[in-house]
């Protein structure tokens, strides 16, 4: 069992937990996930580590509301356990010294740039970011996200912050201004990464991508994860999730992603109405 | 477990000979298509005393050689004859930890039974219905033995995987007094046992049961623990302080076709299907939080035990139409023998000499139909079997939403890869001595699906046994200063 021991809404529909896992937080690198399961009755779901802390055995996590589970676990609170959380896995970042790196992050996807960009920022690069989202308070992780890198830009659909626009947009500015970076990592909702990868691939820009695909295992057991990168068949479990952005096929990937849409849907609306009954009998009660 | 039960005469041979097999009661097809109970009700204490008598009690039994284990089965068998069931399935437990589950899955049409000296003739004795009945009955009256250990030697053993051959492995060796930890990766014990043979096959209670017996004899499980990620071999020897390791990690990579449409969404590795429904147990949908989706109707492509399981997986969750794809006939199935009559009975369409060429599918990326080809046999290849060999021009299409890859399974790299000094064939099966079970590196040992590649319950088992024999030794050798921990270069 794995204790929640700290939890904090950073913008609306999202969680940061720290948990209790002590293997797990000394072994941890950037770039890695875990496989986590709620309770006997869950469904496994990949998470990207945000952050460990070796010395106090713990692992940070972002959840972003998006489908029964991770509301679930929006319910778990400090002091609750989770019933598996299993990792680090998948193959870690490689950092290296390449000059300039831009971090281009989206949604929930900034949690897992965090620890890319610091690691990138200790090893001597120059590191621009990029995060954008659909209006100011989605554009999460802003200060930490600042705190490691050179400079920082934000952009937003509606343009409640930062400007107004897309990550891409921002990024095609920088190229403009600053020259051609030395490699670009994205990570995002699959659209984004696809437009960010097809952007970069025009001026031939080193682009890295993190996969986000349906997964049970996590272990490369199921091939359920299965992504076409470079005309070949790769497991993101232990293949990535990071990868070549210029060679992943996305639009295989988005409609992979869609495969349990409607089973995806059921389960969220009957958690909804379970939820907004015991809400309802919790205020009746009180 | 009933004391007192009044056993059955020894009838004269001539007379045994002409008693025929006894049927073991069964849910009937109609009926067990739409649940997931257990398909076979097992025999009731008269009929396996009735099967029982039929057995010849041979000077020099075959169906004994026949056992990968070689327990006495004349000796347990005419046990349960006189009605002495406890005694009976004592008699097994010297060599055979888990009678439950192997009188469940063991093909013992290609054991024991296959040399029984009544199966020419006439039809072999039940062996596994009647090992499968004792372990039962001990299990259910809750009155299992718990065997003697050995005083603590002050040795930890590391056991990776919890599979056959992890489980026997660890049994033996908290027997020999050593201190054994088990790391599973998935969230639950069992290994093929748990995620892959389906509940109406093997009830996930007697796995869980034999586990709790392993708890109860002092070893630890960590679920949850995947070695090469949450720690390697080299951190188990000298962070967590193990003086022995014993991989028992399976064949857990799933195979694929290679075939054009293999990306389209409804494509899925027998792996995916079975951990869906049986581990996550996706058939309570949306009780339990995994889905699974169908459709009306799907193929699955091979015909071994795997592929059984999947098909009639696919039967029992409403497919209206579930077919099997075989590239070879009915008598090169690898299945066990009493799944594939049971298949059959279950309304599954089975298409030999049949190889699927291509998958279709729509513009979302959902499959819609698949291109086989019709196969003729030609020539016996290298391993005797006569080699399909398409027929021109005998191609169809068949509409179909789903299709299920059941074609094997190779070792996962997640812990050799991990392991640097480590032996693999080109396989990547870990290489062992026979007779020690140990690996290329001292110290650490092997056993089942990893060192075998895809074979069957019972082997996996006999190799965990002698895994063990094989680390005792070692560790007395530790122990008096002969050998030492294996250490990796910095
Ligand atoms: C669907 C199906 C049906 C079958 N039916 C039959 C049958 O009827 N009769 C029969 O005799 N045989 C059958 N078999 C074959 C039989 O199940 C296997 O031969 C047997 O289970 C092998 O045992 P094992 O202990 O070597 O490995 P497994 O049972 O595969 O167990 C390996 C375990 O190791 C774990 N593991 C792997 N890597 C790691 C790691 N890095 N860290 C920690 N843990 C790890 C896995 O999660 C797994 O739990 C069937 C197999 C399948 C898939
Ligand atoms: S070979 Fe058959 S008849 Fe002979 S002892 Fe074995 S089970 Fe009995
Ligand atoms: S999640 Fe199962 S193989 Fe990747």
């Amino acid at each position: 069992m794995f204790p929640i021991i700290a939890k904090e809404a950073i913008a609306p529909g999202f969680w940061r937990f720290v948990v209790g896992a002590p293997e797990i937080a000394r072994k941890h690198r950037p770039g890695q996930f875990v496989m986590v399961l709620l309770h006997e009755r869950g469904e496994r779901i990949p998470l990207t580590i945000a952050h460990s802390d070796p010395v106090a055995g713990t692992i940070t996590l972002v959840v972003q509301e998006v489908g029964k589970t991770t509301m679930e676990m929006g319910t778990f609170p400090v002091g609750s356990e989770l019933q598996a959380v299993v990792g680090p896995l998948g193959t870690p970042t490689h950092i290296e010294r390449v000059g300039t790196v831009v971090c281009v992050g989206g949604g929930a996807g900034i949690a897992p740039l965090l620890p890319i960009a610091a690691d990138m920022k200790a090893a001597g690069n120059r590191v621009y970011s990029i995060l954008g989202g659909r209006t100011k308070e989605l554009v999460i992780l802003r200060e930490e996200m600042a705190a490691v890198s050179d400079e920082i830009f934000f952009t937003t659909d509606d343009g409640s912050f930062g400007r107004k626009g897309l990550v891409t947009h921002a990024l095609a500015d920088l190229i403009a201004e600053r020259g051609k970076p030395d490699l670009v990592v994205a990570i995002g909702p699959a659209i984004m990464m696809k437009v960010v990868s097809d952007l970069t691939r025009k001026d031939a820009i080193p682009t890295l991508v993190s996969l986000n695909s349906i997964m049970i295992d996590g272990t490369g057991m199921c091939g359920c994860c299965r992504v076409d990168v470079g005309g070949q068949t790769k497991f993101v479990c232990v293949d990535g999730p990071e990868f070549d952005g210029h060679k992943v096929d996305f639009d295989l990937l988005i409609k992979r992603l869609r495969a349990f849409l409607p089973q995806e849907q059921e389960a969220r609306q009957r958690f909804l109405a379970q939820h907004r009954c015991r809400a309802l009998e919790g205020a009746s009660h009180a | 477990m009933p004391e007192e039960t009044v056993g059955l005469p020894e009838l004269p041979k001539k007379e045994r000979m002409k008693i025929p097999r006894h049927p073991m009661p069964e849910q009937k097809p109609e009926e067990r298509v739409r649940n997931f109970s257990e398909v076979a009700l097992g025999y009731t204490a008269e009929l396996a005393m009735m099967e029982a008598q039929r057995c010849l009690q041979c000077e020099k039994p075959l169906c004994v050689q026949g056992c990968p284990v070689e327990i006495d089965i004349p000796a347990f068998v005419d046990l349960i004859r006189q009605g002495k069931f406890k005694e009976a399935v004592a008699k097994i437990k010297e060599t055979n930890t888990l009678p439950a589950i192997c009188g469940r899955v063991c093909p013992q049409e290609d054991q024991c039974e296959m040399v029984c000296v009544l199966t020419k003739k006439y039809t072999p004795v039940a062996i596994g219905r009647l090992e499968r009945f004792v372990a039962d009955l001990e299990r259910e009256a809750g009155e299992i033995e718990m065997p003697h250990c050995a005083p603590p030697t002050g040795h930890k053993v590391a056991v990776i995987g919890s599979g056959p051959a992890g489980l026997t492995c660890a049994a033996d060796l908290a027997r020999l007094g050593h201190q054994v930890t088990i790391f599973e990766a998935l969230h639950k014990t069992g290994g093929v046992l748990v995620y892959g043979i389906p509940e109406f096959r093997l009830p996930k209670a007697i796995v869980d049961y034999e586990v709790e017996n392993l708890k109860r004899m002092g070893v630890e499980i960590r679920t949850g623990f995947v070695v090469g990620k949450t720690a390697t071999v080299e951190e188990l020897f000298w962070e967590y302080g193990y003086d022995a390791v014993f991989f028992g990690t399976g064949a857990g990579l799933p195979a694929f076709l290679g075939i054009p449409g293999e990306q389209f969404i409804g494509v899925l590795s027998a792996n995916e299907f079975l951990t869906r429904v049986n581990l996550m147990r996706a058939y309570d949908f949306p009780n339990y939080d995994t889905p699974v989706r169908l459709g009306r109707r799907v193929a699955v492509v091979g015909a071994g035990n795997v592929a059984m399981d999947c098909l009639r997986c696919a039967k029992r969750l409403g497919a209206q139409e579930v077919i099997c794809i075989y590239r070879r006939t009915r008598a090169e199935s690898p299945a066990r023998k009493e799944e594939l009559e049971r298949a059959e009975e279950e309304f599954i369409d089975f298409r030999w000499l049949s190889a699927p060429l291509e998958i279709y599918g729509n513009e979302e990326g959902f499959v819609t139909g698949m291109r086989i080809q019709r196969m003729e046999l030609g020539e016996p290849d290298a391993s005797g079997r006569r080699r399909p060999v398409p027929i021109p021009g005998s191609e169809y299409d068949i509409e179909v939403d789903t299709v299920i890859v059941a074609i094997g399974q190779s070792p996962n790299p997640l812990a050799t890869r991990a392991t640097p000094g480590l032996e693999l064939n080109r396989h990547g099966c870990i290489v062992v001595d026979q007779q020690t079970m140990m690996s290329s590196i001292p110290g650490v040992f092997a056993g089942g699906d990893i060192v075998t590649g895809a074979a069957t319950v019972i082997l996996a088992m006999g190799a965990g046994k002698t895994a063990a024999r094989g680390i005792h030794e070692w560790l007395g050798k530790l122990e008096r200063g002969e050998v030492s921990k294996p250490t990796w270069p910095r």
